[in-house]
Formats: C-alpha cells, sequence, structure tokens
C-alpha cells in the first residue's frame, strides 16, 4: 500500500487512475500476469515451429535445386562434348551453350549468369562479358560465391537476394538460391562458371502463411487464457468484493446488512462465518443502544420526579420567605436558610442532570459564530454583582476585531461564567490580589479566553484535578459563591463537545489561570492557542 | 415585578387561570401564589377532565403541565387550540428541545421548565394577560392582509384568518414597522415581554406557525420574510 502511494505523486490523473486500479484490483492483476506468462510461452514455442519449419522447407528446396542445377550442367557439358571443337569461336560457343539454359530457365523460373573464363586473368562478372538471363542484376550473385570458383570447384551454393527488372523496368528483390557449377568450354579450353539463380517465392509465402496462422492461433490462445483466468478470479473475487461491501455498509451503521450464503464451498463457508460476526455485533451494539435509552430514560424520568416537588417547595419557600417579616426571628432566619438553601439544591440538581445528559452521550451542540469578545464582556457584566460582593475588580482585556469561534453561545457562556466565577472565589478580598483579569484573542484557526486570578494558587499536580467532579483545593476553606463543585466539570465537558481545550495553570501564591481555547471551524483539531497557557507576568517569577 | 402584591380587592381579579397538573401539591401551590398576585384559578389535575373544566371556567390563560394522567400534555394543548386562542403556558420538567418544540408546535405559546421561580412565572403570565388591557384604535396592512388592531381580527379580502392572541401580537409588531428587521432577541421582548434574553426557539416556532395561517405557500413565504442570520421582517409583496 505505502509502496505505491509514493510515485503516484507527480503522475499524471490518468495514469494515476491506472495504478490505483491495479494496485485495488486482484482481477487485474491475475488476469495480466497470466497473459504476459502464456504470451512467453507462447511466443517461444511458436518461434522454434517457425525455425523448424523454414529449415524443413529451404532443405527441401535446395536439395532439388541443386538437383536441377546439375542436370543443367551435366547436359550443357553433354552438348558441349558434341559439338565440333575447332571451327567455333569461344563467344559464339559461349551463347550456344547458355541460351537454351536461359530458355529453359525463363520457363521454369529460374536465371543464369555465365561467367569467366576462370584463371588468372579474373572472369569475373563485373568485369563484363557474362553471358545471363535478359533483365537480371549479375550482381545478385555474391561475391563470396565468386570468389570460390577463382579456381577449379565443384559445384557450390548459397543464398542470395535475386534482383531483377521486368519488361517495364520494375526493379524486382526476392530471396533466392544461388548454384554455381563449372565447364569446360572447349573453343578455348577455359572453365566458365554457371550460376543459376532460383527464387524462393514460393518458400516464402508458404512461411508467411504458417507465420499468419501461428500468429492467430497465438492470440486466440491468449484470449482464451485471459478470459479463462478472468471468469475464474470473478469467481473468488465477486464474493469478497460482496463482502467487502456488505462490511461497508455494516461499519456505517446499516446493521441488518447480510451476505448471501449459497453452495458449501470455502466462500460460502466465509459467508456464513462473516454474517455470525455481523449477528453477533449488532446483538451487542442493541443491548448497548437499548441500555443507553434505557440511561436517558431514567435520567429524565428522574429529572421530572425531583423537579415537580422541588418546584413546590420552591413556591412554598418563596411565599414563607415574602411573609417572613411577620414570623418571630428565629422562623423568619429559617425561612430565609430555606430559601438560599433551595437554590443551592436547585444549582446542584440542574448541575447533576447536565452532567448525567453528558455521560449518556444526549448533549447536542448548535453552534454557530460567536465572538468571544462579546461573550467575556457579557459574562463579566452578569458577574459583576457577585464581584462587587466580593470586592474583586474585574479587568477584561479584548482586541479591538472580533474573536470568533463556531460554537454553542449557551455553553460557551456557562464555560466562561463558570470560570469567572471560580476566580472571584479565589482571588484575595484586598490589595493587589483582588483582581482578575479576562483575556480575548483569536486568530484565523482558534479563539482563546484566558482567566487569570492572584489567589492562593494551584500546588503542583492540582493543575489536572482542579476539572474532577466535586474536587476542591482546600476542604476547609469556606464557600463562597456556592459552587457545586460541578461547574469546572462541566465546563470540561462542554469544552470537549466542541472539540477545545481548558486547561488551568497555578503556582502556589501565584494565583491561576484557566484558559479556554475554542476552534474556529467546529470539528477541525486544535494544534495552538493564541494565548498562552502560562500567563506572563508569571514567568520571570518562576525562573 | 418584584414587588409583591397586596391582596387583591374583591371584584378585581386580573385574570382566571386554569392549573392543569397532575401534582395536586404543586397545583395547590400555584394557586396560592397566583391568588397572592391577584389572579383567580381553578386546579385540574387530570389530562381528560381538563377541557371539561375549560368549557366550564372559561380562563384567560391556561397553566398545562405536559405529562397528565388520563390524556398527554400535548393533546390537551391541540384541543384547546382547537376551540380557543386563549395564551398556554407549558410547565414541563424537561429542557430538553424536542419536548419544547413539540409543545409549541402544538399550540402552546410560552414554556416554563421546572423548578421555576415563582416570579417568573408570574411575569410570563402577566405578559400573556397583559393586551387586554390596551386597546387602540388602529388599522395596519401586511401583505395582501388587513389588521383591525384594535377589533383584533385580520382578513385577506374581506375572509376572516383566524390567529392566537401571540401569532396576532406577532403579525402587528412586524406591521407595525415594516420597514425595520426585526431580531429573534427584539421580538422576544416585544411580543413576550421578556426583558432578559430567552429561548429564541419560540420566536422559530411561532413564526412558522403564523405562516401556515397568513401565507399563500409556507414554503416560499411573503408575509413573514427571514433574513438570514438576523431575523425578521415584513414581507413587501
Amino acid at each position: 500500500m505505502s509502496s505505491g502511494a509514493l510515485p503516484s505523486r507527480s503522475l499524471p490523473a490518468g495514469l494515476r487512475r491506472g495504478l490505483t486500479f491495479w494496485r485495488r484490483s486482484i482481477q487485474a492483476r491475475v488476469v495480466a500476469s497470466t497473459v504476459v506468462l502464456s504470451a512467453v510461452v507462447v511466443s517461444i514455442v511458436g518461434w522454434f515451429l517457425l525455425q523448424q519449419t523454414r529449415e524443413g522447407l529451404l532443405d527441401h528446396r535446395v536439395t532439388a535445386v541443386v538437383a536441377e542445377a546439375n542436370n543443367e550442367t551435366t547436359e550443357a557439358r553433354t552438348r558441349l562434348v558434341a559439338a565440333p571443337g575447332t571451327d567455333i569461336d569461344s563467344a559464339s560457343q559461349q551463347r550456344d551453350l547458355v541460351e537454351p539454359i536461359i530458355q529453359r530457365g525463363a520457363t521454369r523460373g529460374f536465371s543464369v549468369v555465365l561467367a569467366g573464363p576462370v584463371g588468372d586473368t579474373g572472369g569475373r562478372i563485373e568485369d563484363g562479358g557474362a553471358e545471363s538471363t535478359p533483365g537480371l542484376d549479375t550482381s545478385s550473385v555474391p561475391a563470396s560465391l565468386e570468389a570460390h570458383f577463382d579456381e577449379l570447384a565443384p559445384t557450390a551454393w548459397t543464398y542470395t537476394r535475386i534482383r531483377s527488372a521486368d519488361a517495364e523496368g520494375v526493379t524486382r528483390v526476392q530471396p533466392g538460391i544461388v548454384v554455381g557449377s563449372q565447364v569446360k568450354l572447349p573453343s578455348d579450353g577455359a572453365t566458365y562458371t554457371l550460376y543459376y539463380l532460383f527464387p524462393l517465392d514460393e518458400e516464402q509465402e508458404t512461411l508467411a502463411l504458417v507465420t499468419r496462422a501461428l500468429l492467430t492461433a497465438a492470440i486466440l490462445l491468449l484470449v482464451l487464457v485471459a478470459g479463462m483466468t478472468w471468469l475464474v478470479t470473478r469467481q473468488v473475487v465477486t464474493p469478497i468484493r460482496m463482502a467487502r461491501r456488505v462490511a461497508e455498509r455494516l461499519a456505517a451503521g446499516q446493521l441488518q446488512e447480510r451476505l448471501q450464503v449459497s453452495g458449501e464451498d470455502d466462500l460460502a463457508r466465509l459467508a456464513t462465518s462473516f454474517n455470525q460476526m455481523a449477528s453477533n455485533l449488532q446483538r451487542q451494539i442493541r443491548q448497548l443502544e437499548e441500555l443507553s435509552r434505557v440511561q436517558r430514560r431514567f435520567v429524565s424520568d428522574v429529572s421530572h420526579e425531583l423537579r415537580t416537588p422541588l418546584t413546590t417547595v420552591r413556591m412554598a419557600s418563596d411565599v414563607l420567605h415574602d411573609a417572613r417579616h411577620g414570623f418571630d426571628p428565629a422562623a423568619g432566619r429559617a425561612a430565609e436558610l430555606l430559601q438560599t438553601e433551595l437554590d443551592r439544591f436547585e444549582m446542584l440538581l440542574v448541575d447533576l442532570l447536565e452532567i448525567s445528559r453528558f455521560d449518556a452521550g444526549a448533549a447536542v451542540l448548535e453552534a454557530e459564530d460567536v465572538n468571544l469578545v462579546d461573550v467575556a464582556h457579557r459574562v463579566v457584566e452578569t458577574t459583576r454583582a457577585l464581584a462587587d460582593q466580593r470586592g474583586v475588580g474585574v479587568v477584561v482585556r479584548t482586541p479591538d476585531y472580533p474573536c470568533l469561534a463556531e460554537a454553542d453561545v449557551r455553553r460557551v457562556e456557562r464555560i466562561v461564567r463558570n470560570l469567572v466565577t471560580n476566580a472571584i472565589d479565589h482571588a484575595e478580598t484586598s490589595g493587589r490580589g483582588a483582581e482578575i483579569v479576562v483575556q480575548v484573542a483569536g486568530d484565523e484557526h482558534s479563539a482563546a479566553i484566558a482567566v487569570r486570578d492572584y489567589g492562593v494558587g494551584l500546588a503542583p499536580g492540582e493543575a489536572a484535578m482542579v476539572f474532577n467532579r466535586f474536587w476542591r483545593a482546600d476542604p476547609a476553606r469556606a464557600r463562597t459563591s456556592g459552587g457545586t463543585g460541578l461547574g469546572l466539570s462541566i465546563s470540561l465537558e462542554d469544552t470537549h463537545l466542541h472539540g477545545g481545550w481548558l486547561q488551568a495553570w497555578g503556582r502556589p501564591g501565584q494565583g491561576a489561570q484557566f484558559r479556554l481555547t475554542l476552534p474556529r471551524r467546529a470539528g477541525v483539531p486544535l494544534r495552538q492557542s493564541p494565548l498562552p497557557l502560562v500567563p506572563v507576568d508569571a514567568e520571570e517569577t518562576v525562573s | 415585578m418584584t414587588q409583591p402584591a397586596g391582596p387583591p380587592a374583591e371584584n378585581a381579579w386580573k385574570g382566571r387561570i386554569l392549573v392543569v397538573d397532575d401534582d395536586a401539591s404543586l397545583a395547590e401551590m400555584l394557586t396560592i401564589v397566583l391568588r397572592q398576585e391577584g389572579f383567580d384559578s381553578r386546579m385540574c389535575t387530570r389530562g381528560d377532565l381538563a377541557m371539561d373544566e375549560f368549557r366550564d371556567y372559561k380562563p384567560d390563560l391556561v397553566l398545562l403541565d405536559l405529562m397528565l394522567p388520563g390524556k398527554d400534555g400535548i393533546d390537551v394543548c391541540k384541543e384547546i387550540r382547537a376551540e380557543s386562542g386563549v395564551p398556554i403556558v407549558m410547565l414541563t420538567a424537561k429542557g430538553d428541545t424536542v419536548d419544547v418544540v413539540v409543545g409549541l408546535e402544538s399550540g402552546a405559546d410560552d414554556y416554563v421548565v421546572k423548578p421555576f421561580k415563582p416570579k417568573e412565572l408570574v411575569a410570563r403570565i402577566r405578559a400573556r394577560v397583559r393586551r387586554y388591557d390596551t386597546p387602540a384604535q388602529e388599522s395596519l396592512s401586511i401583505g395582501d392582509l388587513t389588521i383591525d388592531v384594535a377589533g383584533h381580527s385580520v382578513t385577506r379580502r374581506g375572509v376572516q384568518i383566524s390567529l392566537t392572541p401571540l401569532e396576532f401580537d406577532l403579525l402587528v409588531c412586524l406591521a407595525r414597522k415594516p420597514w425595520q428587521v426585526f431580531t429573534r432577541e427584539v421580538l422576544l421582548e416585544q411580543v413576550w415581554g421578556y426583558r432578559h434574553a430567552a429561548d429564541t426557539r419560540l420566536v422559530n416556532v411561532h413564526v412558522q406557525r403564523l405562516r401556515s395561517k397568513v401565507e399563500h405557500d409556507p414554503e416560499n413565504p411573503e408575509i413573514v420574510v427571514t433574513v438570514r442570520g438576523v431575523g425578521y421582517k415584513a414581507g413587501n409583496a
């Protein structure tokens, strides 16, 4: 897989598609390799057959041709012996010798050249004086054969290409055999060489025919092999592809998908096992879904069952609270306590229900573009009463551009409100520590809010524990804003729902900073935050 | 709103409220609180008896729990809506989107989630019944509709279109300023009477309901037009 991915980078699209197909299709690979192997074997066999046929054909022809040439020569010698020896000059005798042979050659399809005489004077064809069949290019007789007949020699033959011009002057070249044998002319007593040139037209045609037949057979054979391989692999690959498709659908949540089982072969058994696996998975998933549904139903029921009496108690408490001035002091104070504790009870219930909704996976994100600058200002405004009551100054540092994130504004406000009330809770009540700083920043990938306090800070290792449910830094520390102990846990769950980060930093005596980072687009993983987790004013004193 | 109301003078009830809730203690507590705030009220603890009580009592507003014995609160809501435009405020124990939307779609005007603060509930009830105090002679038109504000009627070419008071208020609010785009928050404040940002789903659901009654084609609204990313405005058609 990885080796195939490397070269595909710089290739054109068509080729890349081809390569992908090649990588993905077993069928294509099997068919291609079978065809290549068969092609090699068929080529070797074909070449061997052709060689054999050619040799057989030529051997046969050579035997026949040499015999015919010998016949002609013998007959010529007989005619020379019978001829009167003295009164005729050598030139006319040459003609007398050659003419009948040329005529016979014309009817029987061969050409003749008479060259000579053999001896020190040369007697090569190109020197002239050679008698030949009209239209024949005498250079068709190879020089090597001529050299062989420079002295007295028995009959010899070789292959050549015969060049000739017909009546219209069109030159033809065809393969042929040239046989040479020598005769002695009585008129001058010199030895002349007779070359017979036999064309190999027929043999060539036969050979071409055989070649064509072999090629056709080879191609048909290859097509047959390819087709058979394709069919055979298809029988194996089709069920595998079906299994892949069904597996993909199962993975996509269509749990009722099954493979068709036919027969009892290996593939059918694979399908059976696959179906069993799918059934088991389906049952397990159904069970989990049922459990989750029961859990959600339970949470919903509990919420209803608890809320109705709480509403009644709440209203009763309100009536008592409004009328408390008419009570004796103890009863009046009791009514006040009832009221405040009911507020806490209510918050706790709401937080518990929220947490259980997260645990049941029922929390849904309703994301839109949220400007964290606005959120910061709104939250600081709503918590101003608490801050004033505690004597804590809240400083907001925002950039003059909007810091956008795709988020659920209700949840983001809840996170920031949690962080701010938490900071107000932990800030000192006087001096420089009586201040918290809310900072906002954003870039094109993310937006962040950091809330800094200068309170007691966090001991090493506590930064990770602050998000635990009902965790408290100092159990002896008095609660002022009446937090439920679930606030930061819910904030963390809310943040995770957005795919964001919620982190804490703290040093004993230097205060703490909580930073919320949200991605600009919901679902895009965060790489970095536009704000540092460790506040700038703390770094110097630490190092 | 924060001022506790004194005991009401005789025959000076601000309105009659039918409380439909299966929890007898809660229903009784509600009547106590409402009486303190100057409302006359009657309780009903069964869904199947709610319609009889409604016809008999003729309330100005109905507080309706969603989980009721005998008959589902949603069905009760639909039945009341079928014969009357009286304001309905749902009491729900579930803040889940689906329940709220289903309740609003079946005809409720508003909802409060238990446990609610009594003052919050009273504020919402006041917002729903306050309309009756301010009759004014005024005639508006929006699209091909004619609105008689004092007569509380909407007509299209002489044919009356029946709207609930809340739907009517919503339409009047848009028609009074046809040049203005209203955000959902502004509509909540002007039509529902909320000071603080509340659930903007209220607006969405009611706009859908209003459209289904006044538009020629609710899929392509021409009278109540959505302005993407901002809110709603009256159509120019």
